[in-house]
């Protein structure tokens, strides 16, 4: 092998190798840091994960909003119009968290079926509408408008 | 009337574009030198008449002109003046002509600084840059009208989003869109190098400037953009890896890669392809992230159905540009840019890996930030990438990059011995180990060892651009006089390094000595958080020119003696009836003391956010330093003249070799 060739061939496999780690490494972090989202229907369908976090997003159901007193704990529900999660969250909401609003909750089911919530989210924006939850709330439309013919 | 004026230049200013888009270019393939000279009295012009409409469209902001459409929805009678000039960039059609503005003023600039180039490869950089503006002036007349009338005017506007509505706003939109625009300049460079088949020295000379430039903008940019989600969005964070920040964070990445790169093209005639490749994948994501933050594409998927002509524009425009570009690099680049030799330990192949390693951390934000949109458009399921992936992936590369840097720093062009770097780096190691063990006793707590190790990495780069310039001295006749007299691209260089130091020694002591507390507290309670006493003293209420006040009043106290008082606020804007949360921060060089209000509670209390974040200001500092050394190696003499240069690099050769 001449000098110039080592070269390149040192080159390549410095760069095929540091690639391949590097490529491993980053799809295995991808995977476990990925979270699916789930409308309420889903959710009460059985369709979401036990095991694993997930998002889940809906209108705040007018009047569900309950403090939990002495704690900075919050319950409330969000419902797509068909079907309705509750939900928990301690600490502080999002400035425009309000009832009758589209929210977006990251966090994990509990076995007794309350979604515990370990953030809160709401757009800022008082005409947003998180995309997920406005194809979540036409979803749900379109589902019960085909039960009822 | 005068709106129409405005709209009028722009067309015009379209027409000129697209001259300085086509007759250089032939000019500079056929040979004709009057075509070539067309390209410098053009991109004036251009920028004149852009100018004009950029005034224009302001005057609407300030005479509150609501029957011009996006003033009426970006704008209101009770904004204050000074945001309603930033209002002018507040939303997609106004930022659009921002953008426009500045890649004229670029193009304009290389008018005036093109004196080393060759003339047929200014008149296609020139030409070049005029493609780009072709494409986003044709986006703006024919998708996004900032003139369009609004018919009848409307009484009020619809005011400027509460969150923009902040000093740190006004400026950071623009520091951000010029450091964007300005990679412009290194992509016109490398599709003039692709279409000439050729780099010559002087030409990757000239090109560092303009990329350290633009690199210094979006450093500036970047930094402003976290300062201000730290103390406007209420909840103590700098960095989200939120898809807008990647938008922005990627092309500085690649653009770090570049300016590095280029130093190896220019100093050594190597690595040319690559340097090539990365001018032109920097602008690529400049424009992605361009399209990505303002053209509704990321706020909602939904955007492309709402209006699919803006859409199928947007992704027509870049795939014709970053598509067409890549073509040509296929084409032309390997047969063109062979050659250049090195050995396998030098600073060449340092600063090869380095640059590489960043390629890398960019490729994996690139897939956290469009691989839920890709997945969405498509309709296979809606995702998130949550903010952990990128924290592990992005410290895993960044580990062996600032491992690299300290070694690159040290090693010598052309050739090295590992064994040399070996000895000499010894001492740099253990005064490494000695500083960061007293650090990590200093801070210690429960995670001793992981802050330990990332704070190492911090110390490492500061340890070794210190001995950097020791070495640079040493063994000279007259050490202090060769260290006062550096080259201002080396200080530059190590200045900037430093200030990478700092940023990643804030990173990791914020990140894991921060102290967040909520709890509810009526006026009167008191709360302790890291030594310091938190009294709630009370509250009042106000008015601000557009919105209502509720305004907490915090003394904050350590060993009984008054640190600060803090006034954290929640506004209501009317208009849109959207509220805000102002923190109060008392800043400091090791520590900000943060407060919150959350909202109220039943009897008088409210939910409070109480922080405690060591260092944070070091994030931001290491940004400031970074930009101070880009600012100063620009303008080292030896990148502008190059009788100067010759000069300078004797004097500096008995160092390197």
């Amino acid at each position: 092998m001449t000098p110039q060739r080592k070269k390149r061939l040192f080159t390549i496999a410095l760069i095929l190798s540091g690639m391949g780690i590097a490529t491993a490494l980053i799809l295995t972090a991808f995977e476990k840091n990925l979270m699916y989202f789930y409308s309420p229907s889903e959710v009460m369908a059985g369709e979401a994960p036990q095991e694993r976090k997930f998002r889940v997003g809906g209108l705040v159901v007018e009047g569900s909003v309950k403090r939990v007193p002495d704690t900075l704990s919050v319950q409330f529900t969000v419902t797509d119009t068909v079907h309705e999660v509750p939900i928990i969250y301690t600490g502080i909401l999002p400035d425009l968290f309000r009832e009758g609003q589209g929210i977006v909750a990251h966090g994990q089911r509990r076995e007794d079926g309350v979604f515990e919530a370990s953030e809160v989210l709401a757009k800022h924006d008082e005409n947003y509408m998180p995309p997920e939850v406005a194809s979540a709330l036409a979803e749900a439309k379109g589902a019960a408008d085909a039960a009822t013919y | 009337m005068i709106p129409e004026i405005g709209q009028f230049a722009l067309a015009l200013a379209l027409a000129v574009a697209c001259a300085q888009a086509s007759l250089p270019i032939i000019g500079a393939l056929r040979g004709y030198d009057n075509w070539m000279a067309f390209a410098k009295p053009a991109a004036r012009v251009q920028f004149l008449l852009v100018f004009g409409a950029f005034l224009i469209l302001v005057h609407a902001f300030v005479s509150n002109d609501f029957s011009v459409a996006y003033v009426a929805h970006n704008s209101n009678t009770a904004l204050p003046t000074a945001y309603r000039i930033s209002a002018v960039w507040g939303a997609h059609e106004g930022s659009l002509l921002l953008w426009i503005l500045i890649l004229a003023g670029w193009t304009v600039a290389v008018t005036f600084f093109d004196s080393q180039l060759p003339r047929s490869f200014a008149a296609l950089v020139l030409s070049v840059m005029g493609i780009v503006s072709v494409g986003f002036l044709s986006f703006m007349m024919f998708t996004s009208n900032p003139f369009a009338r609004l018919l009848p005017a409307a009484a009020n506007g619809g005011d400027l989003n509460p969150l923009l509505q902040d000093p740190g706003l006004i400026i950071h939109p623009p520091m951000l869109y010029i450091g964007y625009v300005g990679t412009s300049v290194a992509f016109g460079f490398a599709i003039a190098a692709l279409i000439q088949g050729r780099i010559t020295a002087q030409a990757a000379r000239w090109i560092r400037p303009w990329a350290i430039a633009s690199w210094i903008f979006l450093t500036i940019g970047i930094a402003l953009g976290s300062w201000w989600a730290y103390y406007e969005l209420g909840w103590g964070g700098w960095w989200f890896w939120d898809p807008v920040e990647n938008a922005s964070f990627m092309p500085w990445l690649l653009g770090t890669a570049l300016i590095h790169s280029l130093a190896v093209t220019e100093k050594r005639g190597t690595f040319k392809n690559w340097t090539i490749l990365l001018a032109l994948s920097t602008f690529a994501l400049s424009l992605l992230g361009t399209f990505l933050v303002r053209s509704g594409v990321l706020t909602s998927v939904h955007a492309f159905a709402t209006d699919p002509g803006r859409g199928i524009f947007v992704l027509v425009l870049l795939g014709t540009m970053i598509g067409g570009s890549f073509i040509l690099y296929a084409w032309r680049g390997p047969k063109t840019f062979a050659g250049g030799t090195f050995e396998p330990v030098s600073r060449e192949v340092f600063l090869l890996l380095n640059s590489a390693l960043l390629a890398v951390a960019t490729a994996t934000v690139l897939l956290g930030t469009l691989y839920p949109l890709i997945l969405e458009a498509l309709g296979l399921g809606k995702i998130s990438v949550g903010p952990p992936y990128f924290n592990v992936v992005f410290g895993a590369v960044m580990l062996p990059l600032i491992g690299l840097l300290g070694i690159g720093q040290f090693s010598r062009w052309k050739s090295d011995s590992i064994k040399r770097l070996l000895v000499r780096l010894k001492y740099a190691f253990v005064a490494t180990i000695a500083i960061t063990a007293c650090a990590a006793i200093t801070l210690g707590g429960q995670h001793m060892m992981s802050a330990a190790i990332g704070i190492g990495f911090g110390v490492w780069v500061f340890v070794t651009t210190i001995a950097g310039i020791a070495e640079r001295c040493r063994n000279r006749e007259h050490p202090w006089y060769t260290l006062i007299h550096l080259p201002r691209a080396f200080i530059g260089q190590c200045t900037a390094h430093m200030g990478f130091a700092c940023t990643v020694i804030g990173v990791v002591i914020t990140s894991f000595y921060t102290i967040d507390e909520h709890q509810s507290l009526a006026p009167g309670d008191r709360a302790v958080i890291a030594d310091y006493e938190f009294h709630f003293v009370g509250l009042s209420s106000f008015d601000g020119p557009n919105y209502r006040v509720t305004e907490g009043t915090f003394e904050i106290r350590r060993d009984e003696k008054l640190v600060a008082t803090l006034k954290p606020q929640k506004r209501l804007y009317t208009v849109r009836n959207m509220p805000m949360t102002e923190a109060g921060i008392s800043p400091g060089f090791t520590r900000d003391l943060y407060v919150a209000l959350g909202e109220p509670l039943e009897d008088g209390a409210w939910s409070v956010r109480m922080h405690f974040k060591p260092f944070i200001r070091w994030i931001w500092l290491g940004a400031i330093l970074m930009a101070l050394g880009g600012f100063m190696a620009m303008f080292d003499p030896r990148l502008r003249s190059p009788a100067k240069a010759r000069v300078n690099s004797m004097a500096a050769a008995p160092a390197s070799d």
